[in-house]
């Protein structure tokens, strides 16, 4: 039985994404975690514009946030075991994000098998009802030790 | 002012045709937030563009390792392949004088190629240095393009990331 997912781990793997560097200077901050999904948010900034012309933000910008959320959602799948780093990430731009609103994104680890995790991921702006972008991906996966057998 | 189309037979000095190239390179790359949000540089050999991002502790995905953030990578091809595949659109008519990305007023029409989808294979860690990327334009149309590209740390052989995406180039 994998364990259940208790507010202590929640709380750890909320501090422990908080504080990878690049999420930090992104300004990252995890709304929900749990059970293979998560979502993650940050806000707008003007230094994170891709085109001056336009106030956009840089497509890199989601791509950073669409692959932590995915990690995230990997890492509290229940049957994670260990860290993970990502195999592949396709990322497809439905629309400009809104010049000065909040990103948020939300992944969902699908599926797990002994070495692979496969997630999808969709980020908004202030308007949830109309994704700026989709993800899909695949990242390494370790399952825990309780899963393959009580080693 | 200079008129290439006017020096038929005679070369320009070199110093001539290096500023007109580096002054458009300038001209695309600065005043982009993101671009100095993550230190990219770009080096220019001719036509040929080499995207430089020195490391920096706030590029970590992972401390443990330490390891390159997958979106510092994916961000760094990103924005390797939109640069170069402006440039390229953009080499001609510089080259002939036709646009000059120093008038203010042509810089504020110009419109980079919108991504419509970036996939970034990750092929090695990341590691906690200097990051090169080039990229090639694998096919060039009025509406959509396809640019490949490649980045490597130490070894150009051994590329740490490599992604294909598609573009929307901007109407004219």
């Amino acid at each position: 039985m994998a364990p259940p997912y208790d507010s202590d781990r929640v709380k750890r793997a909320k501090q422990f994404i908080e504080a990878i560097p690049y999420s930090r200077a992104l300004g990252m901050q995890v709304e929900e975690i749990g059970d293979g999904r998560a979502v993650i948010s940050m806000p707008y900034s003007e230094q994170l514009v891709g085109d001056p012309r336009t106030g956009v933000l840089h497509g890199g910008v989601v791509s950073a946030l669409m692959d932590t959320c995915g990690g995230g959602a990997v890492v509290c799948h229940p049957r994670s075991g260990g860290p993970t780093a990502t195999i592949d990430l396709r990322i497809d731009y439905m629309r400009p994000a809104r010049p000065g609103e909040r990103l948020t994104a939300e992944a969902i680890c699908y599926h797990v098998t002994r070495s692979v995790a496969f997630v999808r991921a969709t980020a908004w702006d202030a308007d949830k009802d109309r994704p700026v972008a989709a993800v899909t991906g695949a990242f390494t996966f370790e399952m825990s030790n309780s899963e393959e057998g009580g080693q | 002012m200079t008129d290439p189309s006017k020096r038929r037979g005679r070369p320009e000095p070199m110093q001539v045709v290096k500023g007109r190239r580096d002054r458009a390179l300038r001209a695309l790359v600065d005043g982009v937030p993101w671009i100095a949000f993550l230190g990219i540089r770009f080096e220019r050999h001719g036509d040929e563009l080499t995207a430089v991002m020195p490391y920096q502790e706030k590029l970590i995905g992972n401390p443990m390792l330490p390891a390159l953030h997958g979106g510092a990578t994916a961000g760094f091809l990103e924005t390797a392949a939109i640069i170069e595949l402006s440039w390229s659109t953009l080499w001609e008519d510089v080259e002939s004088g036709a646009i000059d990305l120093n008038d203010p007023a042509v810089l504020e029409g110009l419109k980079f190629p919108k991504t419509i989808d970036f996939t970034v294979d990750y092929l090695r860690t990341g590691l906690p240095r200097d990051a090169y990327a080039r990229a090639r334009v694998t096919r060039s149309g009025r509406r959509y393009a396809s640019v490949h590209v490649e980045a490597w740390q130490d070894n150009r052989a051994r590329p740490f990331a490599q992604a294909t995406g598609h573009f929307l180039m901007p109407s004219t």
